[in-house]
């Protein structure tokens, strides 16, 4: 029964692995920028809406739906101001300012708000949970955020594949000079790939810091999990990011099972295994 | 007739290797041209710096008497320049449908429903419609070829460059070809065409431009353009090269 408990709560965390990933896997898909800020902007998401609700004392689901918005808009600003300059300079120079970016932003967070450690407090919702039976019981917030991440991953499947910008993402991550070719501008399709990308983070970062405590320098191991879920599941499909996710998060659970120390360990091993024996990912995907 | 492309005192060069050398041509609104010429030429070059992929070092490039010299690719589109590869690029995870879609979204900027329309249009005339729903990358050679016409209608445009769209195919493929690209030029598009299987260009062209060293070394009927001593001598010294033997015959 502990066995069944661990699978069920290693796949509700897998949802916010997959949440997590789905950004860093379209900003791959679409530009080929490998962005090593992505885990410090679902920190940055989560202490703005620290801020917003102690600033403004608005109720946190109110705070989201602004902190979302705020992030797509941001991401699109960032591609535009700072991304699209480094593109053309090669991948190598997208690493660096991604990687650049992630440092600024964590010494942002840390002059800001201290290195203190904080939650978001989301009330009884966060804490509450129903029991299955004897040994499983299922949070609220994980049965949401699993929920969630599979709304948002639909919703990103339903963009690509039936609208007209969502065909441009898709066939600019075909190929990106020939998309130019077409008439698309691929400034503003990759403006709107950074932003679904970034509203998505955000997204994850907000459920992130509803479950765990987070301070400005965990970002980068926020990084590693949504790496892992995208490399496990498959570069560029996105149900596979979601399988990604689960696979993460059920092995990290049965992991603590034995012992809680290894419950990273397992993940990363498992990570590794898929790299060495099936680097394609379980489910090799389509670009984008 | 004010010229729907002129380019004037185009120079282009890559280190030593000069691919325009300050050549000026036009082509009139529902004009049809060919461009031959041996490997090396320019031929490829002058695409792409009508297209946008290529800046040119100096010169400037109107259309429809606008200034494009250094408008982006996509600008020139939505302008109404559309073009094809010499070697096809599509959407390989896109279907069929979807490749000239975007073009119909992005390039002529239709909307819904008249998207929609257009590209079922496009798809029928290039003979494409039954392949509608398959993934691009599946396509054959011939298929391909079609697809690059097809997604240069669906940009709504009114100049099609054609670079080399019957090379690799076989005798009756080419003949379809020419009869969509005949069609296309009966209903006022302009055309620019590069090609060296020559009795295609001939069977559909008004004029022809032979292009050598980055420059215009004859302009004119295309029969006279081939029977150009300086043509056939560019030719026939290019050695044993495909246009070479589709040249001589043409003008037995």
């Amino acid at each position: 029964m502990e066995i069944l408990n661990a699978v069920i709560q290693g796949l509700l965390i897998g949802g916010l692995y997959a949440l997590f990933a789905a950004g860093l896997s379209l900003m791959f898909g679409v530009m080929r920028i490998v962005n090593l800020a992505h885990g410090d902007l679902a920190v940055v998401a989560a202490f703005l809406a620290l801020a917003l609700v102690s600033g403004t004392g608005l109720p946190l689901w109110l705070v989201v739906l602004v902190t979302v918005p705020m992030f797509a808009l941001l991401g699109y600003l960032t591609q535009r101001v700072l991304l699209q300059r480094s593109l053309s300079s090669g991948p190598l120079a997208t690493l660096l300012v991604t990687f650049g970016l992630s440092i600024v932003l964590q010494n942002v967070l840390l002059e800001a708000f201290s290195a203190d450690t904080r939650t978001l407090d989301g009330g009884s919702f966060a804490t509450g949970s129903f029991r299955l039976n004897a040994a499983v019981s299922i949070g609220y917030l994980s049965l949401a955020t699993f929920l969630l991440a599979v709304l948002v991953l639909i919703g990103i499947q339903l963009f690509l594949s039936r609208t007209g910008l969502g065909r441009m993402l898709r066939a600019s991550a075909d190929d990106r000079e020939t998309a130019g070719l077409v008439g698309g501008n691929p400034r503003h399709i990759y403006g709107i790939a950074t932003a679904i990308a970034f509203a998505t983070v955000a997204i994850a970062g907000l459920m992130f810091a509803m479950r765990s405590s987070f301070d400005p320098s965990i970002g980068p191991s926020r990084l590693i999990f949504a790496f892992e879920a995208v490399v496990i599941g498959g570069l560029g499909s996105l149900w596979g990011t979601l399988l990604g996710g689960v696979v993460l998060g059920v092995t990290q659970s049965l992991g603590a099972q034995i012992d809680p120390a290894l419950t990273l360990l397992a993940g990363h091993l498992v990570f590794l295994a898929v790299l060495a024996f099936r680097p394609q990912g379980l489910i090799p995907g389509r670009t984008a | 007739m004010a010229p729907l492309l002129h380019l004037e005192n185009i120079t282009k060069s890559f280190g030593r290797v000069t691919v325009a050398k300050d050549m000026t041509l036009s082509v009139a609104p529902g004009e049809a041209l060919g461009i031959v010429g041996p490997n090396g030429a320019g031929k490829s070059s002058l695409f792409a710096m009508i297209s946008g992929d290529l800046r040119p070092d100096r010169g400037t490039i109107r259309f429809d008497g606008r200034d494009i010299t250094g408008a982006a690719p996509h600008a020139r589109t939505r302008a109404g320049i559309g073009r094809t590869y010499q070697v096809p690029r599509p959407f390989e995870h896109l279907t069929v449908f979807e490749n000239v879609l975007v073009c119909g979204h992005q390039g002529a900027r239709l909307k819904g429903r008249a998207a929609w329309q257009r590209t079922m249009e496009v798809l029928d005339r290039t003979g494409l419609a039954p392949l509608a729903n398959t993934p691009a990358g599946r396509l054959g050679l011939l298929q391909r070829k079609r697809l690059e016409v097809a997604r240069a209608m669906g940009t709504g445009p009114r100049l099609v460059l054609l670079d080399e769209v019957a090379g690799g195919l076989t005798e009756p493929e080419v003949l379809e070809l020419v009869t969509v690209v005949r069609q296309l030029h009966t209903e006022g598009l302009g055309i620019v065409w590069i090609e060296h299987v020559v009795h295609a260009l001939v069977k559909t062209v008004g004029r022809m431009v032979c292009l050598a060293g980055g420059d215009v070394v004859a302009d004119g009927d295309p029969v006279e353009v081939l029977a150009d001593p300086k043509v056939r001598e560019l030719y026939l010294g290019a050695g044993p090269e495909a246009g070479a033997g589709t040249a001589a015959e043409v003008l037995q």
